[in-house]
């Protein structure tokens, strides 16, 4: 098929790619950006793997197609590290509270998080749950998961 | 000293910023992509197909069918491999299969240019088969006149092993005593690694390599050889990060097919990445197990005699076959060594699919059903729930008669203590006495043991290789494998203790190569701490000895006078600092009179093994008319013997706790009894837990230090997952009346007990 | 990559609409959950089909002049819970929508989508069935009217025609106010499920709240298509507000529903959820409208 033109914010810089109409965003962010912390676990929108940020909110990039992220902001893992590979308080916190066992799942559920941690209103640990429960985990049972993203919220709310 | 510290991963940054690379994210662009096609019946042969509208798709670059591969019949579980006949793995598949005995069994595949093109490819071949009735259950498989599964196994039972300790006949001749008999299912589960069993496989030479998500690389590598028929030195796996595996990356999965795919292109690269449907269907499964339990009990509580006969539905191959229903019956007998004992298990063969390793092997199948029999008998007795398990279960010193597995420690009793406070028993036993209502409340518990490793059933051996660079650090080199679970860190711990240098101068290569790594067996029956931590402090040894020996030359001293400390040659006795390592490394590498590489690798052949145990209490609501579980507290205590690294221990005892939650009331496989075809092949249909199912997860832990143990500790990984499930089933029997001997506790299934409970009208 | 034969990307409604006439075989692309996952797996491959995703002007809640609440079908699951008008006039719809599959498909998700599919199991659809939710059709001739009422045909199937495309769901004022509502979904994980069985129900009480003026029951997977339990409404109506209230609905429910023994539960155990939910649903909307027992 036809490669067609898109445009759009990609961690934080605009770019254009000629991209198959057919192509999932995650394909695309994988294959032709090398953006491999959008995983694929599924293809179906079901484990949350590959979740990225589009316009603020969170989408399974799998079942998403690439033509509809003309004109929008997208945001993947690799785009929470500043430009000297400084990681971010989220990320830090996972590695402070051991919530990363295999990896595999970990860039989707950072992903997932940052609407708690970016919203002014606090989340109960039930709330932060329901937040993640698009994301599947095998590992941790969640529990360390819960523990880095409230950590997280809490400090950026004292913080304000 | 970092051993028994709760360091952070040593992987860990690399896999919140998504630089660790896994099997997918290092595949060439352009390489060719393979497609399996499946079996759309579940037993009989395949007579012929037509390719030809497949092969006029645009993209497909060539289609093998089972009527192409080599006629070689291959084993595929992750087994140490027996140089005795009688001992080896059944080799009952080929790459791909004429005699198809499960629905989704592999019989051709597609290599393309693309994915699209191969999985149009696969949708236009057509196949006739010769199709044969298929037999799903292991009642079904053993009746007399069930169809054939497999040539060489009439009558479809795979092995039939047996044991008695003691007389049983004779013990149940003792007057008084009161005959407890139980009958418990198990199911069929997933192990659900998020990552899908992914390979991919390219020619260099005449040498074939293929990258691979698996726990198990060095028996991968043999496993392509006898598939393929070719020799060890022609085959190198390549091992990066996995995502996750539980077992059933430890058989040979993709491997083998893909390895032998890149032979048909001309050693172009092919890839064969799993879909999640295929991994649910076509890779492995826990096996469902049935267990009929007879107990004789006296009525001051000590049981006089025990009886185990146990099923286990292997489903199309054999892959670990009867290993794990032995274990499981063995574990019967460990964990109440008490009055005489006899055990029979049966591993069937039968048309669904394949089932083989997943986390704790056999146990958390025995560990429902032996558990909950115990509350049934304490039922029948009207006996206190833990001072039943405490009059019988093992003790320090046992040597189980079957293994000669000896408890070398045990803080089993100490878990109880701490899990009975904790969940608040005796107050909420009370509390819950005598409830009515729709909503009721229970209090459950489980323990139980686990071997760590698997000498002396099959070879526990080990080898690690450690490399002083200039700088005073060193490379780490393990054979053992690094699934999610910590294995890095916690091996770069012990490394940096028995050298005497900080955690930061290890540098852990954590992908395994089977060309360079150094052989293990790889990752699974809970013993990389154990077996391989070992070869890590042997090597560790051998390396500070070899640098203290370079040191001794340099500073004409005597060896035995020195000693490595954080880095710093020290006098051994006033702790003097003498020369920096960096100083001594540089020197021992540069030297233009006595330049000396100073590496050292050993292996440890291990010929012990100690138990593990622990409890699991939980504390549940019950909605009667709605068939639900709550679960509002729950803990697991866990003895480990010495814990290495408390965060990571912790995960891991929350991991299994989830597993467990799960296989008590959510998960299980389901297929159309009509055609075998699994109905719940994604993740919407097969009921994985979510965080908003999951209760907040406690975790104790209670440290005898192990005598076995290289840091006095023991089996930690895949016990997490066994006493959850049990201790859930007795708090519904606490809170109900109703005792379900069969999981998972799911709402339907609650309700069909309901209502023959007359809980339900 | 999606194995589409074709795929077209209209910038406006009459592009999509003239797009539909001339491929009435094409499937309409809204948020993708349901049509790219059976492109996948096969059951949809090689499908021409027309992607409305980006199409603005399908999205949005507002209220019309005579009161009327206009949903456009591409407003996403989390923008309906989020939208101040649903949560100020028809939380349960803002709360049932909530609890459809996580986050991220919630996000991508479209309220037109989940009822044009026409799946029992929608947790919109008891919801909008119990609001007498009014669809707004086109197509290049024209705008047709239909209750919602009457769109299920049956398993999947709706009154759509090749040529046409949902524009509207509208729920008229009389439906919602001063009404109340609750939504059960059950299904046996807490996200990420079907329902084995949904209950929406919304209530007007008398001024005194002693007496059900108006209480309006539906359910999902309780029949092949979504339903209204029209019996139990009828007994309810009138009913006093008191403990047998609760019983006068879930008898009469259960006379209205038809579900169906699958693999992913039994008759026997649906009826028993039937019965259950409807006596929670309506406790609790009854209580949410001031009612006391």
């Amino acid at each position: 098929m036809d490669k067609q033109k898109i445009t759009f914010t990609l961690n934080h810089e605009k770019r254009e790619e000629y991209i198959d109409p057919r192509a999932s965003l995650s394909e695309v962010l994988r294959g032709e950006f090398s953006l491999t912390s959008v995983k694929h676990g599924c293809n179906v929108g079901e484990c949350g793997a590959c979740t990225v940020l589009i316009d603020g909110e969170t989408f399974n990039s799998c079942i998403y197609l690439a033509i509809w992220a003309d004109g929008k902001d997208v945001l993947t893992l690799e785009g929470l590290s500043d430009v000297n590979g400084n990681i971010s308080d989220i990320q830090q916190a996972f590695i402070d509270e051991g919530a990363i066992q295999c990896g595999f799942c970990t860039p989707g559920f950072i992903m997932s998080s940052l609407p708690i941690i970016e919203s002014p209103r606090t989340f109960t640990r039930d709330e932060i749950r329901k937040q993640i429960s698009g994301n599947f985990c095998r590992c941790t049972g969640y529990e360390t998961i819960v523990n880095a993203i409230e950590k997280t919220a809490n400090s950026r709310h004292k913080a304000k | 000293m970092v051993v028994g510290k709760p360091v952070e991963r040593v992987d860990a940054f690399d896999k919140v910023t998504g630089r660790a690379k896994y099997t997918a994210d290092m595949f060439p662009e352009n390489a060719l992509i393979a497609k399996v096609l499946h079996s759309t019946i579940a037993n009989g042969m395949v007579i012929s197909f037509d390719l030809n509208d497949a092969l006029k798709v645009p993209g497909v670059v060539k289609i093998l069918t089972c009527f192409d591969v080599p006629d070689i019949q291959y084993p595929t579980p992750g087994h140490p491999w027996s140089t005795e006949k009688k001992h080896q793995d059944i080799a009952d598949r080929k790459l791909l299969n004429t005699h198809v005995r499960f629905y989704g069994d592999d019989i051709a595949v597609v290599i393309a240019e693309t994915e699209l093109a191969a999985k149009r490819a696969l949708d236009l071949i057509q196949v006739k088969y010769e199709e044969q009735k298929a037999v799903f259950t292991v009642a079904d498989a053993m009746a007399p006149g069930a169809p054939l599964i497999h040539d060489e196994k009439p009558g479809n039972v795979i092995v039939h092993s047996n044991y008695e300790f003691g007389s049983f006949d004779s013990a149940i001749t003792e007057q008084g005593l009161i005959k407890v008999e139980g009958t418990y299912h198990t199911q069929q589960v997933q192990h659900c690694h998020i990552e899908n069993a992914s390979s991919f496989a390219y020619m260099e030479g005449d040498r074939i390599t293929v990258v691979s998500s698996t726990q198990i690389p060095h028996i991968v590598r043999r496993i392509c050889t006898q598939a393929l028929g070719c020799s060890f030195g022609s085959i190198r796996i390549i091992k990066p990060y996995i995502g996750g595996g539980f077992g059933n990356k430890q058989d040979a999965l993709t491997e083998p097919l893909n390895a032998w795919l890149t032979t048909q292109v001309g050693g172009r690269c092919v890839g064969l990445f799993y879909t999640r449907e295929e991994t649910f269907v076509c890779t492995r499964t826990r096996h469902a197990m049935d267990f009929d339990i007879t107990t004789y009990v006296r009525p001051d509580g000590s049981f006089a005699a025990r009886r185990i006969v146990a099923y286990s539905n292997q489903g199309a191959y054999a892959s670990h076959a009867h290993a794990l229903v032995a274990n499981a019956v063995n574990a019967f007998r460990m964990m109440y060594p008490v009055g005489a004992i006899k055990g029979d298990a049966y591993t069937v063969y039968t048309n669904i699919q394949t089932a083989g390793a997943m986390r704790a092997y056999g146990i958390p199948q025995i560990g429902f059903a032996l558990e909950a029999h115990i509350d049934d008998i304490a039922a029948r007795l009207k006996a206190d729930r833990i001072a039943l398990r405490q009059k019988n279960m093992m003790q320090l010193g046992y040597v189980d008669p079957g293994t000669t597995i000896t408890c070398h420690s045990t803080g089993l009793q100490q878990c109880i203590d701490k899990g009975r406070k904790f969940i608040h028993w005796d107050e909420k036993a009370k509390q819950y006495e005598h409830q009515t209502g729709s909503v009721r409340h229970g209090i459950g518990m489980a323990i139980f043991c686990y071997k760590t490793g698997v000498y002396p059933i099959s070879l526990e051996t080990s080898a690690c290789r450690m490399v002083l660079n200039q700088d005073g650090t060193v490379q780490l080199q393990m054979g053992a494998t690094e699934i999610g679970q910590g294995a890095d860190t916690v091996f770069s711990q012990m490394c940096a203790d028995t050298v005497g240098i900080p955690l930061e101068s290890v540098h852990v290569i954590s992908t395994q190569d089977t060309d360079i790594t150094p052989y293990d067996t790889g990752a699974y029956a809970s013993r990389q701490t154990y077996v391989c931590g070992m070869a890590v402090k042997k090597t560790g040894l051998s390396l500070k000895r070899k640098i203290l020996e370079f040191a001794a030359f340099m500073l004409h001293k005597d060896v035995s006078d020195l000693d490595l400390k954080d880095s710093w040659i020290v006098h051994t006795v006033s702790n003097e600092k003498l020369i920096a390592l960096s100083d001594v490394a540089m020197e021992a590498c540069y030297s233009l009179t006595n330049s000396h590489h100073i590496a050292a690798e050993e292996t440890h052949h291990c010929s012990d093994n100690t138990y593990s145990f622990g409890a699991c209490f939980a504390d549940i609501d019950v909605d009667i008319p709605l068939c639900k579980i709550h679960v509002n507290n729950i803990i697991n205590v866990h003895d480990s013997g010495t814990i290495i690294n408390p965060l990571l221990a912790t995960g891991q005892v929350h991991g299994g706790m989830s597993m467990g939650l799960g296989y008590g009331l959510l998960e299980q496989m389901l297929y159309d009894p009509k055609t075998g075809r699994t109905l719940d092949d994604n993740m919407l249909d097969y009921k994985l837990m979510t965080a908003s199912d999951t209760p907040e997860l406690n975790v104790q832990f209670v440290e005898p230090s192990d005598p076995t143990g290289p840091f006095g500790n023991k089996a930690l990984g895949e016990p997490p997952v066994i006493p959850v499930a049990p201790a859930i089933r007795n708090a519904l029997l606490n809170a109900t009346g109703v005792a379900v001997d069969s999981i998972p506790l799911s709402p339907e299934h609650l309700f069909f007990e309901f209502k023959k409970a007359g809980l339900i009208k | 990559m999606y194995d589409f034969e074709k795929i077209y990307q209209p910038k406006t409604i009459e592009q999509a609409l003239k797009l539909k006439a001339e491929h009435p075989e094409a499937l309409i692309l809204a948020g993708g959950s349901d049509i790219l996952i059976k492109t996948r797996s096969g059951k949809l491959a090689g499908s021409t089909v027309i992607s409305i995703y980006g199409l603005d002007e399908l999205r949005g809640v507002c209220i019309e002049d005579d009161g009327t609440i206009l949903i456009r079908p591409l407003t996403s699951f989390s923008h309906i819970t989020a939208n101040p008008i649903i949560a100020k006039y028809i939380p349960v719809l803002g709360e049932a929508v909530d609890q459809v599959g996580g986050p991220q498909i919630r996000n991508i998700g479209t309220i037109g989508g989940n009822i044009c599919n026409g799946v029992t199991s929608a947790d919109s659809a008891s919801t909008l069935k119990a609001y007498d939710a009014v669809l707004e059709i086109a197509s290049v001739d024209g705008i047709r009217i239909l209750p919602y009422a009457e769109f299920n045909l049956g398993p999947g199937k709706v009154d759509l025609h090749p040529n046409e495309i949902l524009t509207g769901i509208r729920i008229p004022k009389d439906s919602y106010e001063n009404t109340y509502g609750q939504y059960i979904k059950y299904s046996q994980r807490n996200a990420m499920d079907i329902a084995t069985l949904g209950c929406s129900v919304n209530v007007r009480l008398s001024a005194d709240c002693k007496t059900v003026e108006r209480l309006r029951i539906a359910f999902g997977v309780a029949a092949p298509t979504p339903i209204r339990a029209l019996s139990a409404e009828k007994a309810a109506t009138g009913a006093q507000v008191n403990e047998s209230l609760m019983e006068t609905v879930a008898s009469n429910a259960i006379l209205d529903v038809n579900p169906r023994t699958s693999w992913r539960a039994s008759k026997e155990f649906r009826m028993q959820l039937i019965s259950e939910l409807s006596r929670r649903a309506t406790r609790a909307a009854v209580e949410k409208a001031g009612g006391k027992f």
